[in-house]
């Protein structure tokens, strides 16, 4: 009974601080009027949907026992062969296929190299951040991607003041997260990406075959990443390789705040998105409070601080 | 045998509770100088909790101790040090990188300033290793360079710097082979000589009564028999602690050898495994003697596919030949227990039922799904069948003791299910009560047909429960006979090295 109690505290840990920060921003004069309407909510979730959908692809990675440092150059990396793409009049479906593959690509290399090379992970990807920002650069040839028209410039638009509709973007950063949580909950790949995490040795020794796991962990999380990028440029309407520098370490702190352990074998999809939320909250609600951006910086630091101490009190002892 | 104003250390009606459960229910023990005091019982019997006490990491509810004459009530384990008592944990406590004698002098660095004090520091170091026996060792290389044993020596001589009036020593020789045992004691018997009193806790029943004087068992929380240890009987001290006879602990299950499954042909696996041949039959019982070191656990890994062979052949029959991944080997019906749990063995943070079924994940639904339930309910009859202690087969096993853990990685195997066991140290670091179980079920196993074969420095349990005994020396497997051609000390002659050649 007590523990059970304990587990369920333990679950809800992130969807209160995620109350809690909406609290905060709800009880200010400068603030109280509109923060707490539809229209601002439909802004937030809309202003989460890249970190969402690139927490989704590092929960796998980080429950695996690994790290992916990479994600921003991915992103502006994918914006730029989508824009490119789109310039040379392809249709959407194939530009939205190629950015989730070229994404897709950067990660099977990172997967193969740690893999392969027996690498850790934070060196290879902090090596392919730099080749997938200068390649993302090489390709713009140095400057934005300017085309036209294109459909997907629709989906991540707020436009409408009154319109009750999500965005496009919000409903794929949904529908992404059930699956993904399934996938990590009750499928055959699901747990043996928490038994790399939790043991890798274990897994090895359990007949688990490591090395193309690992490869089809990172490829799978880059198809995730080169989603974000399609949405980048989706809000940016041009391909930007200079776009997403250090989102990799907001996507990162959104899936540690939702009680992912950077040591691997613990994480949730559901943490993960609300960890998102609370940072795109703490961001609209400093905007509407007129603070300026480094004193959000300086918030946003100190709550990925207190979300891993408050975690790691509530786990008690468990963890040394 | 000693007069209560002679002690070193008393203690007397010892209680502690956490919450609910009365850990320590009244521990009376007494301990002369330059006495070595084994302090016996099963996991769970209290003592851990009355070590922790005795270190001052707890504070005990009721009871009084003395250390030498005076009251002693220790703040923390470090107040405890100042005070005389020193423990060394089961687990050693070496920064690995630093060198030998900046691990002895670590948190009593002679230092004038703030500067180390170079000639001192090596001057101290030397004593205190004098103190065991061991002045040659050299001081300036990394602790991790050292075996187990030499790093168990470091550790020791750190605790002794504070010269202490007691010593307590947890499991120091779980992780030894019987030679860095023999040094171990002679280590211990130099510190009885200097007059240092020495609590010993250990498993090992038969080691307790080699370098023990006087025992103290404990079951649940309380003292239930202490004495001098040369005069009891071991059968006397196995009784107190779990109300069982001894000559139940090995179980003579009727099991006959039948047709070899598997064969291992002059295999050899760079850098320990040099060659090794042997055949195991169905229902047989294989024993792996040798020293740490020796590559028992290398031919072991290599037959599983988790080394690679350089030489020679593994063939399991009804399989494939040629090289095989762990995977194969699964699927060709060969188990293996690691002998590390912890890092090795299981996924301490996931749950029973995942670590269980970790191998055939697939078999519990359909297209790459798993059926939770289905998953959680065959882990919990096994949880049944070895009445392992947790709350329910979805609790991290990390919460268990090692008993219970080391029930759930060989159920892994038993669910699978395995044809060829492979188990490294079944039973190192667990309780005699688990240890009996697992005796059984190996028996079982083998009655049942399975080939069973096992690795353990612990010679007794090779000899009451193998049939064929294979000794490993310097990476060759130097011997295989029946049991019945076997001695303790025809084994460690085999394993040293020193066997004549007939």
């Amino acid at each position: 009974m007590n523990d059970s109690l304990k587990s369920l505290l333990a679950k809800a840990g992130p969807f209160l601080g995620l109350l809690v920060v909406i609290a905060l921003f709800s009880i200010p004069a400068e603030t109280r009027e509109f923060f707490l309407t539809y229209h601002n909510f439909k802004t937030i979730f809309t202003q989460t949907v890249i970190v969402a959908i690139g927490a989704l692809g590092m929960t796998k990675i980080i429950v695996s026992g690994g790290i992916d440092l990479s994600v921003g150059s991915s992103i502006a990396f994918t914006s730029v062969v989508g824009a490119l793409l789109i310039q040379q009049g392809w249709s959407t479906a194939p530009v939205v296929l190629a950015m989730i593959l070229s994404g897709g690509l950067i990660g099977l290399l990172n997967g193969a190299a740690i893999a392969g090379l027996r690498m850790t992970p934070f060196i290879i990807t902090l090596g392919t951040l730099g080749v997938a920002r200068g390649s993302a650069k090489w390709l713009a040839d140095n400057q934005t991607v300017n085309y036209e028209s294109s459909p997907i410039n629709a989906w991540m638009t707020t436009a409408d003041p009154f319109g009750y509709a999500l965005p496009a973007g919000v409903w794929v950063a949904l529908v992404l997260a059930v699956l993904t949580a399934v996938m990590l909950r009750n499928t055959v790949f699901g747990r043996h990406i928490f038994a790399l995490g939790s043991n890798e040795a274990t897994a090895r020794l359990c007949g688990i075959p490591t090395t193309r796991l690992k490869i089809c962990i990172y490829a799978l999380a880059g198809c995730f990443f080169g989603l974000a990028g399609l949405f980048q440029l989706s809000r940016l309407r041009q391909g930007d390789p200079t776009v997403a520098v250090g989102l990799e370490l907001d996507i990162i702190a959104a899936v540690i705040i939702g009680g992912a352990s950077l040591n691997g074998g613990v994480g949730t999809i559901l943490g993960s998105m609300i960890g998102a939320l609370i940072m795109a909250v703490l961001r609209n609600g400093s905007q509407q409070m007129g603070w300026p951006t480094y004193f959000q910086e300086i918030i946003i630091g100190l709550v990925i601080i207190v979300a891993v101490f408050v975690d790691r009190l509530r786990q008690g002892k468990e963890k040394v | 045998m000693t007069s209560p104003a002679a002690a070193t250390l008393r203690l007397d009606g010892i209680r502690k509770a956490f919450g609910a459960t009365q850990a320590l229910r009244g521990v009376s023990l007494e301990l002369a100088p330059g006495e070595v005091h084994a302090l016996i019982g099963e996991n769970g019997a209290g003592k851990s909790t009355l070590m922790k006490v005795l270190s001052g990491a707890h504070a005990a509810d009721a009871g009084t101790m003395t250390l030498g004459g005076a009251p002693y009530t220790p703040l923390n384990p470090h107040d405890a040090r100042l005070k005389g008592v020193a423990m060394i944990y089961q687990e050693l406590n070496l920064a690995l990188h630093l060198s030998a004698e900046e691990n002895i002098l670590l948190g009593a660095e002679s230092a004038r300033g703030g500067w180390v004090d170079r000639r001192a520091s090596r001057e101290r170091a030397r004593a205190a290793l004098a103190q065991l026996g061991h002045e040659s060792l050299d001081l300036d290389r990394p602790a991790g360079a050292f075996s187990i044993a030499a790093q168990q020596v470091i550790e020791i001589a750190r605790a002794l710097l504070t010269k202490p009036k007691v010593l307590i020593m947890d499991e120091p020789t779980s992780s030894l082979t019987q030679a860095d045992t023999e040094l171990l004691f002679a280590a211990i018997g130099r510190l009885r000589a200097q007059g240092v009193s020495v609590i010993y806790i250990s498993h090992f029943l038969e080691e307790c009564r080699r370098i023990a004087d006087r025992f103290t068992v404990l079951k649940d929380g309380e003292t239930v028999g202490s004495g001098d240890m040369k005069t009891a009987g071991l059968d006397r001290i196995v009784t107190l602690m779990t109300g069982r006879e001894v000559k139940d602990l090995y179980p003579r299950i009727p099991h006959t050898p039948g047709a070899v499954v598997l064969d291992v042909k002059a295999c050899a696996s760079a850098p320990r495994l040099k060659r090794a041949t042997l055949q195991v039959r169905a229902g047989e019982i294989f024993g792996l003697a040798g020293l740490i070191g020796a590559g028992r656990t290398d031919l072991l890994r290599t037959v599983f596919g988790l080394d690679a062979a350089d030489a020679g052949e593994v063939c399991v029959v009804g399989a494939p030949a040629g090289a095989a991944t762990p995977r194969d080997r699964w699927d060709h019906g060969v188990g293996f227990l690691s002998e590390n749990r912890k890092e090795e063995g299981l996924m301490l943070s996931q749950s029973i039922a995942d670590n269980l079924t970790l191998t055939k994940h697939g078999a519990f639904g359909r297209f790459g799904w798993i059926d939770g339930g289905r998953q959680r309910a065959t882990a919990q009859r096994w949880v049944d069948t070895l009445r392992v202690k947790c709350r329910n087969a979805a609790q991290p096993i990390g919460q268990l003791s090692g008993g219970n853990q080391q029930k759930v990685a060989l159920a892994r195997l038993l669910e699978h299910p395995a044809r060829i066991f492979l188990l490294d140290e079944p039973t190192r670091g667990i309780d005699v009560g688990s240890k009996a179980q697992i005796y059984q079920l190996i028996g079982e196993l083998a009655g049942a047909g399975k080939a069973v074969v096992v690795i353990s420095s612990y010679l007794p349990e090779l000899l009451g429960l193998c049939d064929t005994i294979g000794v490993m020396c310097r990476g060759e497997l130097a011997a295989v006979r029946p049991r019945a051609e076997w001695s303790e000390a025809e084994i460690m002659r085999t394993a040293t090295g020193s066997a004549g050649t007939t």
